[in-house]
């Protein structure tokens, strides 16, 4: 399965410029896609557009198309866009229902919404939270939660509803390391299961860490495209306002001290 | 005191012997007063000292006098706050709101109207402890919310304005949220489960059902005008 956008751009109402331009993207089956970029270069403009929710749910204008295994799925509703690509944002307060009562129930919200047998929605849900590492938090009030602990809760939400895409702005934005390390380790194994993952982060080590390819928007363009360990160690990074893995950074120190010819290459790469 | 002893049949019965079956009487005695302690404040004040056509002075305090009629009129109405705001609380100390939701649902509700009235629940605590984060942070950056009227006052807008449009920015992005996860699929949901419904309860439902249209057809006949009802 395959989601695409083909030079698509997005205006917000009330906008007098489009937010992204010209943008065309192809995810396959089990690809991990990384998106960085500066504040406002758009990154979030392009998560809501391959969610499904701009402009479903978020008034705008959108040209170009939006590809389903190579269907335009402009006319599809919300709902049926969410059993096929799924969403989180940073903000994990909202992320949440709000009316469960406990963890359990939070992560079914979802496959219970798609309507799916008892059994399977159970069957999911204890899945989700196997695979979030969060079992032991499962009769826990998710209000009383840390804010990273409700991440990983909703992040257990969405893979409960099982889609073959992920669309993902920021997610570890507000998780510690381990947290962060959990997220990433999840996302691999979903990948490796054949989901295509997109993520927006301002992490590049996360990036690097778990995606195949990179994307950089500036003004909400494409600016640079290509494999992770490419476009991650590209010098125009720092230009456009993304900085450079810690890896890359290192590598580069020790450059400019004469070090790193005296280190292994998988050491600093 | 006409017209109290409807009110304390109904404390008692309704609210405080459920209460004490519960185990939340002493929760719900607390709750039930501080809720209706501003209005009951401001009942009694009015109707003891404004009470129109009152006769039996008890009291008086310059221009205003406090009657007999007066303070069994307050008494009356705040025994009916009273009981008003002992059955809430009741109902909420006793009653998950997600059970109440789902067997709402399970019983053909709409999902959206049982999340509405769900999130408008769970809101209230949110808003206070929103709110009591903004004060903190609005205090931290030297703004007086202590003193006298005027200075208290003049600190709401400050506290205020966040947290109305913070629940706003809240309200959009769950609705992002939920849209993200299906919340907009027409048809059913699947429940899981249905909340616990003991022989008991039904009972008292049906008693419920069957008592309050009796009691308001009686009420209207004015069959226990003679008691004060």
């Amino acid at each position: 399965m395959t989601l695409a956008l083909h030079g698509v751009g997005y205006r917000y109402a009330g906008a007098s410029t489009e937010s992204i331009t010209g943008v065309s993207l192809e995810m396959r089956d089990g690809e991990v896609v990384g998106l960085g970029g500066a504040s406002e270069a758009g990154k979030s403009t392009m998560c809501l557009v391959l969610s499904g929710l701009a402009p479903r749910a978020i008034k705008g204008v959108l040209s170009g198309t939006l590809l389903v295994d190579g269907e335009d799925v402009t006319a599809w509703p919300m709902h049926r866009m969410a059993e096929v690509v799924g969403t989180i944002f940073q903000d994990p307060t909202t992320q949440l229902s709000g009316v469960c009562a406990t963890v359990f129930e939070e992560v079914c919200f979802g496959s219970m919404n798609l309507g799916l047998a008892r059994d399977k929605v159970i069957d999911r849900t204890y899945a989700a939270l196997d695979a979030m590492g969060i079992g032991e938090l499962a009769a826990r009030d998710p209000s009383r939660l840390s804010g990273g602990q409700m991440q990983l809760v909703a992040i257990a939400g969405l893979l409960a509803m099982r889609p073959r895409h992920l669309v993902l702005d920021e997610p570890t934005a507000q998780l510690d390391p381990a947290g962060t390390v959990l997220v990433a380790d999840a996302l691999a194994h979903l990948a490796a299961e054949g989901a295509s993952i997109l993520i927006a982060e301002q992490k590049t080590d996360m990036l690097a860490r778990i995606c195949s390819r990179v994307l950089i928007l500036e003004s909400g363009r494409i600016v640079l495209d290509g494999a992770a360990e490419d476009v991650l160690a590209d010098a125009r990074l720092d230009a456009l306002g993304v900085p450079a893995p810690s890896a890359v950074r290192l590598r580069r120190a020790l450059d400019a001290a004469g070090l790193a010819t005296d280190l292994p290459a998988d050491l600093v790469a | 005191m006409g017209g109290v002893a409807g009110p304390v049949g109904l404390i008692v019965v309704a609210v405080l012997l459920p209460a004490i079956w519960a185990g939340v009487a002493r929760r719900l005695i607390r709750t039930a007063l501080l809720l209706s302690l501003p209005i009951a404040i401001s009942v009694l004040l009015i109707n003891v000292f404004f009470f129109p056509g009152g006769q039996d002075i008890l009291l008086r305090i310059g221009p205003v006098t406090a009657t007999r009629e007066g303070v069994a009129f307050a008494m009356e109405t705040l025994l009916r706050i009273g009981v008003i705001s002992g059955s809430i609380t009741l109902f909420y100390l006793t009653t998950r709101p997600s059970d109440l939701v789902l067997d709402l649902e399970r019983r053909g509700v709409s999902a959206r109207l049982g999340f509405v009235t769900n999130a408008a629940v769970q809101m209230v605590p949110s808003m206070v402890e929103r709110a009591a984060s903004i004060t903190a942070a609005q205090r931290a950056r030297g703004l007086d919310t202590e003193g006298g009227l005027r200075k208290r006052l003049s600190g709401v807008v400050p506290i205020v304005g966040p947290v109305i449009l913070g629940a706003i920015n809240e309200v959009e992005a769950r609705t992002l949220a939920l849209e993200a996860r299906g919340f907009s699929r027409p048809g059913r949901r699947t429940l899981l489960w249905a909340p616990g419904d003991s022989g008991i309860q039904r009972l008292v439902r049906w008693l419920i059902v069957v008592t309050v249209p009796l009691a308001i057809a009686i009420r209207s006949s004015g069959m226990l005008a003679g008691f004060g009802g």
